[in-house]
């Protein structure tokens, strides 16, 4: 078993970084997930393994920056919280466009706009339908305690690089400002140019092998027809994601009547409203999204199958219920129940909720 | 076992330290923990708390309305969490400061004279371990060995030479709790 500590989740982003054998970080600072950076500056990993960390001018350049590291076959991360990500959406489209692997964390507050620094879920849409222009996915993970902080590092680079596509880890305020004991995984070394290459295949930009023609890594391509074919062998990737790499969990629903739905730390909150519901005599359980992309339609519609309805819990005015919606088709009735600008819902708001909109309504 | 507590006082105090070393004592007994800090424009004078949680099982929600324990350090506070603690629970708080003491007659009451205390033992910075001590008198959720070493892994080793002062001041906290009202 790996070394047990007690962290925040923004320093446990910091520290799986550099035993994942993390090649770069480029970030600019943004409360409330300013100690990533600030855990890499006082780890300075550049003296133990070599990767650099460097705080760019602004999130543009940061996630440019990736950019050009994620061309040359490089592991590199980059983080921000809401604002800063929206400044990153056009880096972050390029980098779908040119299939770059690479990993962002987004420790969501409040919007829209400056908005608060406070917790929030309200980036769901921005994460899972796009964000940036044009048809693209990012891989989203959302990590729901200081644990899946530190796993989802390792896991959003693996599958970042398996489908040469970048990953998302969405997680908030409250995840990333919170301490938890966490088991942290042991040292991987940083890959060499010639292991990226034995690796991951040649595409990478790392400087041209004889017989070989130049790599060129961009998300340009003029001729429409030729750009359509990028565009289908992109949504192929994507629908390879759906059926290959959904994760969610299941929280007392094998005999359960009605469902809650929430992810990330709103999850946490449902976990003991289904508690304090089971309490009542009400037979609640919660499904957790752990890939909001690729999103946990099957078990979902599964459920709506048996149950007589979903509680979705989120942070936001209403964003994943459309996902739960398309998943339940009309079967039973989904309603919402969200605090917005940085509240965050107690347990039994959500069980009164659920009593108000589903189970008396 | 869950304990579900709420540190809350002014920045400075050691509210967010002391929740620090309460946890990292709970993960040295092997138990469950979260602490979840007040973030924000916080800073020395303004108020600060943090909820911490030790438990024997996987914890679930780490932000919760209604406590077990509100350990009290300022009026702020006094009037945010006082209708806050479950009822039977505990409240402990220091009188240094509170114009309008607790009012809860369903709930137990400590106070503990943390502020004079900590002056009396010549170092005002240990005002937070005074109180730990007084609230491990009061429920003794975490061996007193424990906090030995929940301060040996929370505070870096530079700073290492200062353990006996805080286990100092930790016990004579544990020794000067006093009942204010029982339930």
């Amino acid at each position: 078993m790996g070394e047990l500590r007690l962290m925040k989740g923004n320093e446990v982003i910091a520290e799986a970084a550099i035993r994942c054998g993390c090649d770069g970080y480029f970030g600019y600072p943004i409360t409330p997930q300013s100690e990533v950076m600030e855990t890499l500056m006082d780890r300075e990993p550049w003296n133990e393994t070599g990767m650099v960390v460097l705080q760019a001018e602004s999130e543009i350049a940061s996630i440019h920056m990736v950019y050009g590291a994620a061309a040359s076959g490089k592991k590199v991360l980059t983080s921000s919280s809401s604002p800063g990500i929206s400044l990153m959406a056009e880096g972050i489209s390029y980098l779908a466009g040119s299939e770059l692997p690479c990993l962002i964390v987004n420790v969501q507050r409040g919007g829209p706009g400056l908005g608060t620094i406070q917790p929030s879920q309200a980036d769901y849409f921005q994460s899972t339908k796009g964000g940036g222009h044009g048809d693209y996915r990012l891989i989203v993970l959302a990590p729901s305690s200081v644990q899946e902080m530190n796993d989802f590092v390792e896991l959003g680079f693996k599958l970042a690089f398996k489908y040469r596509n970048p990953a998302m880890i969405l997680s908030d305020g409250a995840i990333g400002q919170m301490m938890e004991k966490v088991v942290l995984a042991d040292f991987i070394p940083r890959l060499t140019a010639e292991e990226i290459d034995q690796k991951y295949g040649s595409w990478a930009t790392n400087g041209r092998k004889p017989n070989r023609k130049p790599n060129i890594i961009t998300s340009l391509e003029m001729d429409s027809a030729r750009m359509e074919a990028n565009n289908i062998r992109f949504q192929e990737k994507y629908a390879k994601m759906e059926a290959e790499e959904v994760l969610f969990e299941e929280i007392q629903c094998e005999d359960a009547e009605y469902i809650l739905v929430a992810f990330g730390s709103s999850s946490r909150i449902c976990q003991k409203s289904v508690d304090i519901a089971r309490e009542k005599g009400i037979k609640l359980g919660l499904l957790r999204p752990i890939t909001l992309f690729p999103f946990p339609k099957k078990p979902i519609a599964a459920l709506a199958k048996r149950v007589k309805g979903f509680l979705v819990v989120e942070m936001n005015a209403g964003q994943m219920i459309e996902d739960v919606q398309l998943a339940v088709r009309c079967d039973v009735p989904v309603v919402h129940f969200g605090r917005m600008g940085g509240i965050i819902p107690s347990p039994s708001e959500v069980v009164e909720a659920l009593e108000q909109k589903l189970i008396g309504g | 076992m869950t304990e579900e507590i709420i540190i809350a006082g002014f920045g400075g105090q050691g509210v967010l330290s002391m929740g620090k070393i309460l946890a990292y004592s709970g993960v040295m007994a092997d138990q469950e923990v979260t602490w979840f800090p007040s973030y924000g424009p916080e800073m020395r004078g303004g108020t600060a708390n943090v909820t911490v949680i030790l438990s024997d099982n996987r914890i679930s929600s780490p932000i919760i309305n209604e406590f077990d324990t509100a350990i009290i350090l300022n009026q702020q506070s006094m009037d945010k969490f006082e209708p806050m603690v479950k009822p039977g629970g505990v409240l402990l708080y220091d009188p240094n400061g509170i114009i309008h003491p607790p009012k809860r007659t369903d709930i137990t009451i400590y106070k503990i004279e943390g502020t004079l205390i900590a002056a009396e033992l010549g170092n005002v910075k240990t005002f937070n371990m005074v109180v730990l001590g007084a609230y491990l008198k009061a429920k003794p959720v975490v061996k007193m060995d424990n906090v030995e070493k929940g301060l040996q892994k929370s505070l870096p080793s530079r700073h290492h030479y200062l353990i006996p002062m805080n286990l100092e001041a930790v016990q004579k906290g544990f020794e000067s709790l006093e009942l204010v009202q029982a339930v």
